[in-house]
């Protein structure tokens, strides 16, 4: 039974600069900072960072995959707080984890933590799902 | 700077956008994302990012976009999209103001398909001083 304190399993997704450019083409946000690593460093960022967007939306897939599919969500919200870092022939981990937080009929509110090297890149993440 | 005039102010795109089958395939891709009969919750971002990148960068309003950074996204779902809808995209600037230098614009998004509201999204763009 889903209540609150439910806690939803932690997934690893792992990111890299294929990942990227297959977002910034499926997005259509091909902003230099997500792809070249010259132009990153050259506006003070430490390599190429993932889109915040393309985080949102995997943190999006572990909420999916618990509830049923994309049809589920009816809201979801976050903060970018901090970006995920991917450089070159690495592959970064975004370690996601949920747990439910409120309960109102169908709807029930996701509390959604995401962190890539241990730091926390995502906050006041929220998802309402009808599951 | 921003034009303070522009704060509260809604603007319509210019064009309906239709999503393809192939542009919810390719998003679902990314995400190892089986099931393409909708589209995944955030696919919206492809329509109202150029959207309001277009509006914001209109030079009445002045936006500074090449030093914009996204602060945080809400979507607001009454339905999934799914291949086929047609959008008409309607943008406001519904907050902003200025915090240690920063401009913080957030901009509410509304995509609407045979006048039925689909998707709302809001978008915090911090533009760095």
């Amino acid at each position: 039974m889903i209540q609150v304190g439910t806690i939803l399993e932690e997934k690893i997704f792992y990111v890299d600069r294929a990942i990227l450019k297959a977002y910034a083409d499926a997005s259509g946000d091909q902003n230099p900072i997500h792809q070249n690593e010259e132009f990153a460093l050259s506006v003070g960022l430490p390599n190429v960072i993932a889109h915040g967007m393309l985080t949102m939306a995997l943190a999006g897939k572990f909420v999916t995959d618990w509830a049923g599919g994309s049809v589920a969500v009816k809201e979801f919200s976050a903060r970018f707080v901090k970006p995920v870092i991917v450089p070159a022939d690495q592959k970064v981990d975004l370690t996601v984890s949920g747990v439910v937080s409120e309960v109102d009929g169908e709807r029930i509110k996701i509390d959604i933590s995401a962190t890539s090297a241990g730091v926390k890149v995502l906050g006041m993440s929220k998802a309402v799902v009808v599951k | 700077m921003l034009n303070p005039d522009s704060v509260g102010r809604t603007f319509e795109g210019a064009e309906s956008v239709t999503v393809s089958q192939s542009e919810i395939d390719a998003f679902c891709a990314v995400l190892s994302e089986n099931n393409t009969t909708v589209a995944p919750p955030t696919f919206s971002i492809r329509i109202t990012l150029e959207q309001s990148q277009e509006i914001l960068s209109n030079p009445e309003i002045g936006l500074d976009w090449s030093r914009v950074v996204h602060g945080d996204q809400r979507f607001d779902i009454k339905r999934p999209i799914v291949a086929g809808d047609t959008f008409k995209c309607s943008s406001t600037i519904e907050n902003y103001k200025v915090a240690a230098g920063n401009e913080i614009v957030t901009v509410r998004s509304d995509l609407h398909s045979e006048g039925q509201l689909v998707v709302s999204t809001w978008s915090t763009l911090v533009v760095r001083a």
